[in-house]
């Protein structure tokens, strides 16, 4: 899955309707299409790797959650994991005590994890900065705890056990070989993919990006902040909620370290990883993340945190747009050393 | 004389803390006015703008918009009744390019900003009106480029051009030259002798060459107070405001 590091992006960040042509077609549509084929031939031969390849399907469909709200909104926020986290209770509790259709299971995931943005959106997103991290930090810690005190309703730390879920329109039936999951996360993480880049490549995506940018400058236009940022945080609890219930079904179990500060720390590491404000950032940040984890974590258990965070800080250091500049940085490099070796 | 008032300011006031910055400022602005506002650095000049267009609360007074009260409205509530302003340093969408920069002023001033879908004829329209109003000013040329990247003498025509794209009735022009070489600022002078005669303008600027020569009338604060309201003329030779102001300038 390192292949799609490689990938140039469709479009870069600052491109919009009107100078988007620059690339042609053609090329964006090889951008688009890399991505995907890889999440489709690795279908195929993923072998035993399967039930890893929808976790990472699962991180990445979280990690593009919040890059709508940090990468194209700005907004700071370190309490993704609250989203995620209810929407895997949602399922799990809905599929325990509702219906064990995963459909209609995902489909409250989704309402109840939007209404919770919705809500915590509205009282805390006058406030910028840290103040407003503060606040995220203190909704997602407040949800841990009760989850963990809340054994009758969540199982506390044991974790929510029981669930049934019924095959997909009475279907396709979740297996052992977790086919059927890496289907359905596929696609749920494809619909997902093309509300997002509707969204920012709207004037509503254009709004965001300009409220990222300069706020007073905003507000001098005459846009209303305060409501642009609240439906774009209430879209992205909704897509973390979603990323939440496909991890609940995928598992039937949902753990309480869904709900934990490291997961929401985890889901921003790999999206900065990936770049921000790129949606395909999301797909190479989780992939690779995913990737250097399996592979360092044969040689040491420990030693996969220390080559993350080493990536982590060349990233930030030396990759303004995450991993995904990668291709232009090394297009830039050729073009340096082939006018050099010309001149010559 | 019967216009009806553009902007018709009463009483405002404001302090911070001991400091005050507004002392019951009466000002009227009938359309197509040109005053200019003049005083000494911490007049309270900016801090006036600001209480105007929303981005300070004043602690008293009324500000009415053709006739609307809305000293309580927030900043954006109020550019859509028509008082739009520029600011004394670049706020700019510096990641954008410049006509990008007049298309999202536009998407907000027609209302379809927050769509995410059908959009694109409007959009279209948007970025055909923006490239026509970049053109007027001189800068058609540079639509195409980031903002970040400009020399800041276009970016201060980028400011007024936004602030026209969203069709005010008042503009607030805070320093519009300020901060540009002598070389460039001449361009900044042209576009602002044609700009829409219908619209009603206070301008804030150190240069008196650029405000006597734009101002029909001169307002000169000093301390948050309005000490003189006259034609240039009387302005030059008032002995209290060159005291306080002008006595440093060569008129």
């Amino acid at each position: 899955m390192a292949a799609v590091s490689d990938d140039k992006p469709a479009a870069p960040p600052t491109t919009n309707l009107g100078t988007g042509a620059r690339y042609g077609w053609w090329l964006g549509l090889i951008g688009h299409a890399i991505p995907w084929a890889i999440v489709v031939l690795f279908f195929y031969m993923a072998g035993g790797y399967l039930s890893l390849g929808t976790q990472v399907l699962i991180w990445i469909l979280f990690a593009l959650s919040l890059d709508l709200a940090l990468g194209y909104a700005g907004i700071v926020t370190l309490g993704q994991a609250a989203f995620f986290g209810i929407g895997a209770y949602a399922a799990g509790l809905f599929a325990i005590h509702v219906s064990p259709d995963p459909i209609l299971g995902h489909l409250a995931a989704i309402a109840v994890a939007a209404l919770f943005g919705l809500i915590t959106g509205a009282m805390i997103l006058h406030t910028t900065g840290v103040t407003f991290l503060m606040l995220t930090l203190a909704i997602v810690s407040m949800l841990f705890e009760y989850a963990n005190q809340a054994r009758s309703l969540t199982g506390g730390d044991d974790g929510l056990q029981g669930m049934t879920v019924n095959p997909i329109f009475g279907v396709f039936e979740f297996n052992i070989f977790g086919e059927t999951a890496y289907v359905y996360a596929a696609v749920v993480l494809f619909i997902w993919f093309l509300i997002s880049w509707r969204i920012v490549h709207s004037p509503f995506g254009r709004s965001l990006d300009g409220i990222r940018q300069n706020t007073r400058r905003m507000r001098a236009i005459g846009t209303p902040v305060w409501w642009r940022l609240l439906a774009v945080y209430t879209l992205s609890a909704a897509m973390a909620g979603s990323a939440g219930a496909l991890s609940a079904h995928a598992t039937r179990f949902v753990g309480l370290s869904v709900l934990s500060l490291l997961t929401s720390g985890i889901v921003t590491v790999m999206l900065i990883l990936g770049g921000t404000r790129r949606l395909y950032g999301a797909f190479v940040g989780a992939a690779v993340y995913y990737l250097v984890q399996d592979e360092t974590a044969r040689i040491s258990p420990y030693f996969w945190e220390l080559v993350v965070g080493l990536m982590l800080i060349a990233t930030v250091l030396f990759l303004e747009g995450g991993l995904l500049d990668l291709g232009r940085v090394g297009q830039r490099l050729f073009w340096r050393l082939r006018r050099r070796t010309d001149g010559r | 004389m019967n216009a009806p008032v553009a902007l018709s300011v009463r009483g405002l006031c404001k302090s911070f803390g001991a400091l005050v910055v507004a002392q019951s400022i009466d000002v009227d602005l009938v359309p197509g006015a040109r005053v200019g506002l003049i005083g000494p650095n911490g007049a309270g000049k900016t801090t006036f703008v600001n209480l105007l267009t929303g981005f300070l609360h004043p602690d008293a007074g009324t500000i009415s918009l053709g006739g609307l009260s809305i000293e309580m409205m927030p900043p954006e509530k109020r550019v859509h009744h028509g008082l739009a302003r520029t600011h004394q340093i670049n706020t700019l969408l510096s990641e954008f390019c410049v006509r990008d920069n007049v298309a999202v002023a536009i998407a907000e001033r027609e209302k379809f900003a927050w769509r995410m879908m059908r959009y694109r004829p409007q959009w279209r329209a948007c970025l055909e009106e923006a490239q026509a109003r970049l053109t007027e000013m001189g800068i058609g040329h540079i639509g195409d480029r980031i903002v970040r990247e400009l020399p800041y003498g276009q970016q201060r025509l980028l400011e007024i051009a936004i602030a026209l794209a969203l069709k005010p009735r008042v503009l607030l022009l805070d320093e519009p030259a300020a901060g540009v070489p002598s070389a460039e600022a001449h361009h900044i002078h042209d576009v602002l002798v044609r700009l829409p005669s219908d619209i009603a303008i206070l301008i804030i600027e150190h240069d008196m060459d650029v405000i006597f020569r734009f101002a029909r009338e001169i307002i000169v604060l000093v301390q948050g107070r309005v000490l003189r309201r006259a034609a240039p003329a009387e302005i030059a030779v008032d002995p209290e405001v060159r005291a306080v102001y002008l006595g440093r300038t060569v008129i």
